[in-house]
């Protein structure tokens, strides 16, 4: 595999591999359950981001490359849905963030 | 019908891209699961402006997906310092925030755009505001700002 990746896929992979570390690290680390979904966010955006593109660039022009693009685009728009609905329900389940201050936003 | 005949463009194109075999049985087979599924979404009631927004596309929809993709870089490694400071770096806060969107559209781009970077959660969603769950205090100002929300206003015009 190595001949036919470059050096950027490898460090898009590395790069990915370490923040997804990160996210798993942050998962443990974190207090309650809405921090740990922070931590989750950085492996479903950044973390898939640079996983994929690396091995788009792997892949090389053509059809696995495309389908790879795809699904970069279906979880760039389904991770946010999810976790918007997992923190609603959350949320309506009645679990209360811990929070160190409320701030009011709704006078800027 | 526009959005019909795009629903039909959009998934002939995505089952061409995924396919990678043109023979005739298969080409009309093709044919036939992407008539089924534009006839189920229109039974569905999804064929639409908000499932094909042309009304958002322009050089200000391109303009704040690159911005996106900066904020959500940028955002990203504050989140992943933060996890290897640990629990005292955080200062998790919650907050209405104002938005300034008209249309339901421009109102989930904003919450989703909220909740795509790292750091801040759209909770819920009002007519006028949304409930935003921060990681740290600054984050969270952040939002309150206004940048991201007049970028998601300007987009919507």
């Amino acid at each position: 595999m190595l001949e036919q990746g470059n050096i950027v896929s490898h460090i898009c992979l590395l790069v990915g591999a370490f923040l997804i570390l990160s996210g798993g690290l942050g998962i443990l680390r974190f207090p309650d359950f809405f921090t740990r979904m922070h931590a989750a966010g950085i492996t479903e955006t950044l973390a898939a981001t640079l996983i994929i593109v690396g091995l788009m660039i792997i892949a090389g022009w053509g059809i696995v490359q495309l389908k790879l693009f795809f699904i970069l685009l279906f979880v760039m728009i389904t991770s946010p849905t999810a976790s918007h609905a997992l923190a609603k329900s959350a949320l309506h389940g009645g679990l209360q963030p811990k929070v160190k201050n409320v701030v009011d936003g709704d006078s800027p | 019908m526009k959005h019909i005949l795009s629903t039909a463009f959009v998934l002939s194109i995505f089952w061409l891209a995924n396919s990678g075999h043109y023979s005739v049985l298969l080409l009309a087979l093709g044919a036939i699961s992407v008539a089924l599924v534009v006839f189920i979404a229109h039974q569905m009631d999804v064929v639409d402006h908000e499932s094909q927004p042309f009304q958002l596309y322009g050089i200000n929809l391109a303009k704040y997906f690159l911005w996106l993709i900066g904020k959500i870089v940028s955002s990203n490694f504050q989140v992943v310092k933060l996890v290897w400071q640990g629990k005292p770096a955080i200062s998790p806060c919650v907050g209405w925030v104002a938005l300034s969107q008209k249309t339901e559209v421009g109102k989930v781009i904003y919450a989703n755009s909220i909740t795509l970077t790292p750091g801040t959660v759209a909770m819920n969603l009002d007519d006028d505001r949304v409930f935003i769950h921060a990681l740290t205090r600054q984050s969270l100002a952040e939002v309150v700002s206004g940048e991201m929300d007049r970028r998601v206003t300007a987009v919507e015009r």
